[in-house]
């Protein structure tokens, strides 16, 4: 369970994150949605310890993620992240891109590592791309790569952070639909997304950022069909 | 011009001579490098470091390194350092100066090669739960690596011709300092500086070609 409780970000004068409240249970599929600048990815490189906070707490399973006693790269292991930019290592290939964590962090032999790799990449559609670099491959490849890089350290939740921003129209579907599989094998989610179509139809919970401020949450149906806060309702006529 | 005979049999059998000189100037050289490459890191970080007593001295290296010719800092290690008493060989004097060289040129190849790795690599290392240290040395450092390979293999061969300044400092064992000696002897001026040319070309080509076969082989990517 990931508990966000009062959350404050700034980024020296500018307030990013103005008092954040959200719980996602395990199994849990939570869509944030916004504008640019809304606060919605800095949320995610918070839980993840990326950046610190100025006032509340994050806890991950009870865990509290800015508490100085807690150990990062322990508590890593269980939340993955994925970038909008993908963020392949361009000197490795897409089969070491995959194995080097659980190797290195993990310290899983070098056969254990692959047959994993081997698993998440032909889940994602890159079996047959295992010896290829990343700078061979798609956008939409590489970041379907970077999911399962992710995937590999079999963590308990992962964060997407406008994985699909970055990617020419006719990739974003590739990507999506690997989301999709996701969720329907019950992994934990929060997707910060662009995509009102997929938040719509794949989350649990909706949430609509503003200016640093979660206006609303709630179902897909309530949020799309009849927002109660006048933000969320002029950002959703908007974008439709 | 018109009246000079080449005498061209006497410089090839000054040959081996010369290519035993050759074996100093690559001494020389290499020894450098391994001494520039690792002042370089260190400079490198000091210039990095916040605290000003430890950035200030670096860049000091880094500036008169680059600034100055590399004549002046061979006669400093020379002449230099023995106005206070502190006797370097031609040797060792030829080679701190160009170790000193390549330090401050090859300080500023490593910065630039680390600061063409985007920060985001270093997050994306540590969100899969590596810790800073480990996410440079398996991230970072092997593409800084790929980054500053041949612009230190450059250096290296800058190195190699640097060496040839030795003669100002009284080194005579190396191929320029033999064959100036040749030269005194014989006055056969051009014959031997070609040919000791043509041996300073065919060395430092050899070693850039040898450096694009293994950047060939080691960095697929």
């Amino acid at each position: 369970m990931i508990e966000i409780e009062n959350v404050h970000k700034s980024f020296g004068a500018l307030q990013v994150l103005k008092g954040i409240n959200l719980t996602v249970d395990k199994g849990e599929v939570v869509s944030v949605i916004g504008g640019s600048g809304s606060g919605k990815s800095t949320l995610l490189t918070c839980i993840n310890g990326l950046e610190p906070i100025q006032q509340g707490r994050i806890l991950v399973d009870g865990t509290e993620v800015h508490a100085k006693s807690t150990d990062l790269n322990k508590l890593r292991r269980k939340i993955g992240i994925v970038f909008q930019q993908f963020n392949a290592f361009p000197h490795l290939t897409v089969m070491e891109n995959v194995t080097l964590a659980p190797r290195k962090v993990k310290g899983m032999s070098k056969r254990d590592a692959e047959e994993i790799a081997v698993k998440q990449l032909s889940h994602v559609g890159l079996g047959d791309k295992l010896k290829v670099y990343p700078s061979r491959l798609s956008g939409g490849q590489q970041q379907r790569m970077a999911i399962a890089r992710a995937l590999a350290m079999s963590p308990d939740y992962i964060l997407f952070d406008e994985v699909t921003s970055a990617l020419d129209p006719q990739l974003v579907g590739e990507v999506l639909d690997t989301l999709k599989l996701l969720a329907d094998d019950g992994m934990t989610m929060i997707c910060v997304t662009h995509e009102m179509h997929f938040a719509r139809e794949v989350s649990d919970r909706v949430a609509f950022f503003n200016k640093g401020v979660m206006e609303e949450i709630g179902s897909p149906k309530q949020i799309f069909e009849s927002p109660q806060n006048e933000e969320t309702q002029k950002f959703l006529s908007n974008v439709r | 011009m018109g009246n000079y005979t080449f005498q061209w049999r006497q410089a090839f059998r000054a040959l081996p001579q010369m290519l035993d000189g050759a074996l100093v100037t690559m001494q020389i050289a290499i020894l450098s490098m391994l001494i520039g490459v690792t002042i370089a890191v260190l400079l490198a970080v000091a210039r990095n470091s916040k605290n000003r007593w430890i950035s200030a001295p670096a860049t000091a290296w880094v500036e008169v390194a680059r600034n100055t010719p590399a004549l002046f800092q061979i006669y400093m290690a020379h002449f230099g350092l023995g106005s206070f008493g502190i006797y370097l060989s031609p040797f060792t004097a030829l080679l701190a100066g160009i170790a000193f060289n390549n330090a401050g040129y090859l300080c500023e190849t490593f910065r630039g090669s680390l600061r063409a790795i985007p920060p985001t690599q270093t997050r994306a290392g540590l969100s899969l739960g590596m810790g800073p240290v480990k996410a440079f040395r398996l991230i970072v450092m092997p593409q800084m690596f790929r980054i500053a390979f041949l612009p230190t293999m450059n250096q290296m061969v800058w190195a190699i011709l640097m060496t040839s300044l030795g003669v100002t400092v009284g080194m005579s064992t190396d191929l320029t300092g033999v064959t100036q000696d040749l030269n005194a002897r014989t006055f056969r001026t051009f014959e031997f500086f070609a040919l000791a040319a043509v041996i300073y070309y065919l060395i430092t080509k050899a070693v850039m070609l040898g450096a694009r076969a293994v950047a060939w082989r080691l960095f697929r990517y």
